[in-house]
């Protein structure tokens, strides 16, 4: 550390003060959004995975699974891993590396840090929402949303996002940054499969489907899945609601600001 | 805006326990305003539970902290104190400058960023991501991060770990100018030089409670060194 020539002074003297709220959050979110961007893990996490799904779902011309499908279960995985998976790990190393810690010390506070990151996971959800459903409608799908059936399908997504996040948090505000990396991509990768959310709920063996039907990830991929074609079932509400309402309670409950 | 007190920062009968053990256990200092304040301790004495009280991160299981006359935590405080914290304090991936620029854009009067990263020499590395700096060059930049918002009381985790004697030495500085524009400074060091250096009021922390007090020179005054009193009133942990 060495003192430079500079054109402006440094004024050391005390001026405590905070930038409004709202500009607070909304440099927090384009913050985290713009990390997330840089970071090629995470990159393929939202983007490049639910892509190669729709590729190979138009490429193989339903042989594997038809596009009418294929594309409303991707925008279901983008939420999932936007919102889960991405969120877990990036949390449970913001509280290994003391980010947490200093932030909750700035003006920006506790709430500000979560209304930033709910923030920055709509910002990028969106995005990858729009990316998603262009190369969807480029590569032939064709849904047939009623304007209640899209109204609805965004309701559900978002608050399947919240679901998704307060899962996150309950597992970023307990495990170590390790262990919620490893348990992230686990349960990702299990609930892609078996979870309903890319696989419809009608292909599962009929004994294992009351347990699927249960999961959030289920909730959504259905709910996405029936309301392209023009119906969102209010049960897929129903179950994303209870999960919100127990993962935030326990979240609430259990988080740890510091490793 | 908190108005100016006598003291910068109240501490009484504090008590954190961690399950049955109690890491702070009857705790009580005061750092004046305008003062340097060390807070020295061997490792686990509870140094860094008292600087998350401060913050309002940790909630003490007893006694009351006041920073600036406030509860921690509190609005008014949050913008009025600044924070480096021990551990590295930023995303691994953020550019040091992105970081500053950041912070800077939560307060209101903040201090001039291409300022600031002047002064503490962290010009060269502005656009490296945090991961890859050195662990003195990460103190840089978390010093500047602590002092970005023009605060009127800093906390200082450890401040100069890490640092080479150039560093440090510029750093030593730099708190000394701090203190001369009016800011109240808490740090907790292991460096015995350095409270030497420095520091206004010593406290001497062991297992969460103090064991001694005072300036250096009162500390000092029976002819041992610091480091002597220090080893002789707190107990050391190995391994």
């Amino acid at each position: 550390m060495s003192a430079a020539p500079t054109g402006a002074v440094l004024d050391l003297s005390p001026a405590p003060g905070a930038a409004p709220a709202g500009r607070r959050v909304v440099r927090h979110a384009l913050t985290e959004v713009r990390l997330l961007v840089r970071n090629g893990e995470q990159l393929l996490l939202a983007l490049v995975i639910p892509l190669a799904i729709l590729v190979l779902a138009a490429a193989t011309h339903g042989r594997f699974v038809a596009l009418a499908a294929a594309a409303p279960s991707v925008l279901g995985l983008a939420v999932w891993s936007s919102a889960f998976t991405s969120v877990a790990i990036a949390t449970g190393f913001e509280r290994r590396y003391g980010v947490l810690e200093r932030l909750a010390a700035t003006p920006l506070g506790r709430g500000g840090l979560l209304l930033g990151k709910a923030l920055a996971v709509v910002l990028v959800v969106v995005g990858q929402l729009v990316v998603l459903v262009v190369v969807a409608l480029l590569l032939g799908w064709r849904p047939a949303y009623t304007w209640g059936s899209l109204l609805a399908s965004a309701a559900l997504a978002l608050l399947a996002a919240a679901t998704f996040v307060a899962l996150a948090l309950l597992l970023a505000g307990r495990l170590r940054a390790e262990a919620t990396l490893a348990v992230a991509n686990l349960v990702y990768v299990v609930l892609l499969v078996g979870g309903g959310l890319v696989i419809a709920l009608s292909r599962y063996p009929r004994m294992l489907q009351p347990v699927v039907e249960a999961l959030p990830t289920a909730a959504l991929g259905e709910g996405l899945r029936a309301g392209a074609t023009g119906v969102v079932p209010g049960w897929t509400f129903a179950v994303l609601g209870v999960w919100l309402v127990v993962a935030g309670f326990l979240a609430r409950r259990t988080f740890r600001w510091t490793a | 805006m908190p108005s100016p007190t006598a003291s910068a920062l109240e501490v009484r009968d504090l008590t954190v326990r961690f399950g049955a053990a109690p890491v702070l256990d009857g705790l009580s200092l005061t750092a004046r305003t305008g003062a340097l304040t060390a807070v020295l301790g061997p490792n686990g004495a509870g140094k860094t539970t008292l600087l998350r009280c401060c913050t309002g991160l940790v909630t003490p299981d007893g006694g009351n902290v006041r920073v600036l006359g406030l509860v921690p935590g509190s609005a008014e405080v949050t913008a009025a104190v600044g924070l480096m914290p021990q551990s590295t304090g930023a995303w691994s991936g953020v550019r040091a400058g992105e970081l500053l620029r950041y912070l800077a854009s939560l307060y209101a009067h903040p201090l001039d960023v291409d300022a600031l990263v002047a002064r503490l020499g962290i010009g060269a590395y502005v656009r490296t991501p945090y991961r890859r700096l050195s662990g003195g060059q990460q103190q840089a930049v978390n010093l500047a991060g602590a002092l970005v918002g023009r605060p009127r009381l800093v906390f200082l985790d450890e401040p100069t770990a890490g640092m080479d004697p150039h560093a440090r030495r510029a750093t030593w500085e730099l708190l000394r100018e701090l203190r001369s524009a009016g800011v109240s400074i808490v740090l907790t060091t292991h460096a015995m030089d350095e409270a030497a250096a420095l520091a206004d009021q010593v406290w001497m922390i062991d297992r969460g409670r103090v064991a001694a007090s005072g300036t250096v020179d009162e500390l000092t005054a029976g002819g041992e060194s610091l480091e002597s009193v220090f080893l002789t009133r707190t107990h050391g942990v190995v391994g």
